[in-house]
């Protein structure tokens, strides 16, 4: 496990890309600040949701997690560390720097009932190790000093390690098998929640520390008499669009506030088949937080007009 | 050796070949057949390739100039195991000459052999860190007018506890380097360099073959005690030769030890 924020992070991705061609358990903690370059350091931001999911060259696919609060960062790092294990992937943990420096009372569970599956080891030297007949299961890490001889390598290379820079099928059997070990996994790595999303007239879709936001500004709307709901993801990649789509095809308008100048809206515009009007609030730098009174005025003006 | 694996994907004549079998003399005169208790670790590069995949031990190919922190990384993980890293001077006195340092500074148990060509060979024969004054090069087709690294006397000006330089030419005294960096020297930062031209990049731009090119390096070596000034080794043409120096000091990981054991003997807060 490694934490960074910004910098740091553009820097792993090399890193990050080789984890995920050598397929090796990693979690790394991005809390995100303002970019790009220095930007504003330790002013909170959420403009990392894109290089989070496809900041390294070639085409890969790794999960990324968003907490909402401390005790959700306890959750999804234990939740992390369990797909990394399992998966043999690097698992992105997107905080920001708002969540990072919250304080709250969290309740940890006992230490014997949090589960971490065990590394896989291969049964015999004939099993393969970067190659598995199902591709929803992993294959088997060999440890090194135990006679495995493994070959690990960031170039393409076979089920037992040896390189092959030339052929097609290699490359393409490798890199779908890559691909299909995490999108055929999403039931288990996809999770959102969803609030009043049944009979909305206004609907948001927000991550980490915005969502605390639009929590509250519901809140506002519905004492105001306003039928509001919200979706909120907690897992951001791979992305399941279903929950978006029904908030969409239930909502008249669709509010996407994030502090960027406009990621996560790319997917609700995705979603929408043109039922709801999907508005983008951005708002970046200087430590301001996307406040609730806010999203309620943008809300209240849609609902008049 | 992995003999699945053979032919070799080198150029003809190329001296990597002179460097596995320097490797697997060495073993087979230490009599070890298994090597499942050494890792090889190297980066991105032709030298890099020496291990990974032809010789028969757990290895790991990893980024450009990344080897020394992932050996870095597996020796503190498994610190009964002996990690060896091979890279080029493209890799490992370029990109990843900062790691290198770091390493040598903290006396990292590790083995590092630095096979010196001259060149980015891979990529076509550009410039690199180590190129002669002089040399034509693909980046330089006038010569190259900068001065290049002695890297060597760098590792030995740090912690390090043993640095030779050699050239693919002085065979068994590059064997014995290594076996004595595996058997008499056994812990701390070993670093052995190995001037090796790139046969098709260096030679062949010369109008050279690998023969000839190993009977120049054969009168070129000279004994560093006899070079007044390392520094004019390229310079001059000449590649000063021999063991720059040779310790025996506790490595990283025997500090790290008794560092944890400092720390075990302090009350706990928690």
């Amino acid at each position: 496990m490694t934490a960074t924020s910004g910098p740091g992070f553009s820097l792993m991705q090399e890193g990050i890309g080789y984890a995920v061609m050598t397929e090796t358990p990693l979690v790394i903690v991005n809390v995100m600040r303002v970019g790009p370059a220095t930007g504003q350091a330790t002013k909170p931001a959420q403009g990392d949701l894109m290089q989070s999911r496809w900041g390294r060259h070639g085409d890969q696919v790794i999960p990324v997690l968003a907490p909402e609060s401390p005790q959700e960062a306890f959750e999804l790092t234990v939740k992390a560390f369990a797909i990394a294990e399992e998966l043999r992937v690097p698992v992105i943990l997107l905080s920001d720097e708002i969540i990072a420096h919250m304080r709250e009372v969290i309740e940890l569970p006992n230490y014997e009932s949090i589960k971490i599956p065990d590394r896989r080891k291969p049964m015999s030297i004939d099993e393969t190790p970067f190659g598995s007949k199902d591709p929803r299961i992993a294959p088997p890490m060999p440890s090194l000093g135990e006679g495995y001889y493994v070959l690990v390598t960031g170039s393409t290379h076979n089920e037992w390690g040896y390189r092959d820079t030339r052929s097609f099928e290699t490359h393409y059997k490798l890199l779908k098998r890559l691909w299909n070990k995490v999108w055929l996994n999403i039931n288990r790595i996809f999770e959102y929640e969803a609030y009043h999303v049944d009979d909305a007239d206004v609907g948001f879709v927000a991550f980490g520390s915005t969502a605390r936001s639009v929590k509250m500004a519901v809140k506002i709307l519905k004492e105001k008499g306003v039928k509001a709901g919200f979706v909120r993801l907690k897992t951001l990649w791979p992305l399941d669009l279903k929950p978006i789509r029904n908030l969409c095809g239930v909502c008249k308008v669709v509010i996407v506030p994030e502090l960027s100048l406009g990621q996560l809206v790319l997917d609700v515009e995705r979603a929408n088949e043109g039922n709801a009007k999907v508005i983008r609030y951005g708002k970046i730098g200087g430590g301001e937080l996307i406040y609730p009174r806010e999203l309620v005025k943008i809300a209240l003006e849609e609902v008049k007009s | 050796m992995r003999e699945e694996t053979l032919p070799t994907d080198f150029c003809p004549g190329c001296f990597n070949g002179i460097l596995i079998n320097a490797l697997t003399k060495t073993f087979f005169e230490l009599g070890i057949a298994d090597l499942r208790n050494y890792v090889f670790v190297s980066g991105i590069g032709c030298s890099s390739w020496i291990p990974s995949p032809y010789i028969k031990a757990d290895s790991l190919h990893t980024l450009h100039g990344r080897a020394i922190p992932v050996a870095t990384g597996v020796k503190l993980a498994r610190p009964d195991l002996e990690v060896i890293v091979i890279g080029g001077d493209g890799d490992l006195a370029s990109i990843g000459l900062g790691h290198l340092i770091h390493a040598a500074r903290r006396n990292m148990d590790l083995l590092v052999i630095l096979v010196n060509n001259y060149v980015y060979g891979m990529t076509g024969g550009q410039m690199s860190p180590t190129t002669p004054i002089g040399l034509v090069t693909t980046t330089t087709p006038y010569g190259s007018f900068e001065l290049p690294i002695n890297i060597c006397k760098l590792i030995a000006s740090t912690n390090a506890n043993y640095v030779a330089r050699w050239t693919i030419a002085h065979f068994i005294n590059l064997k014995n380097s290594i076996k004595d960096a595996l058997s008499k020297y056994r812990r701390g930062f070993r670093f052995i360099e190995v001037v090796a031209p790139c046969v098709t990049y260096v030679a062949r731009r010369l109008g050279k073959s690998a023969g000839n090119i190993i009977k120049e390096l054969l009168k070129l070596g000279i004994k560093i005690k006899d070079l007044n000034d390392l520094d004019k080794y390229s310079r001059e043409g000449k590649i000063g030769i021999g063991i720059l120096k040779a310790e025996d000091k506790p490595g990283y990981v025997e500090l790290y030890r008794e560092y944890v054991k400092r720390g075990d003997s302090c009350e706990r807060t928690t």
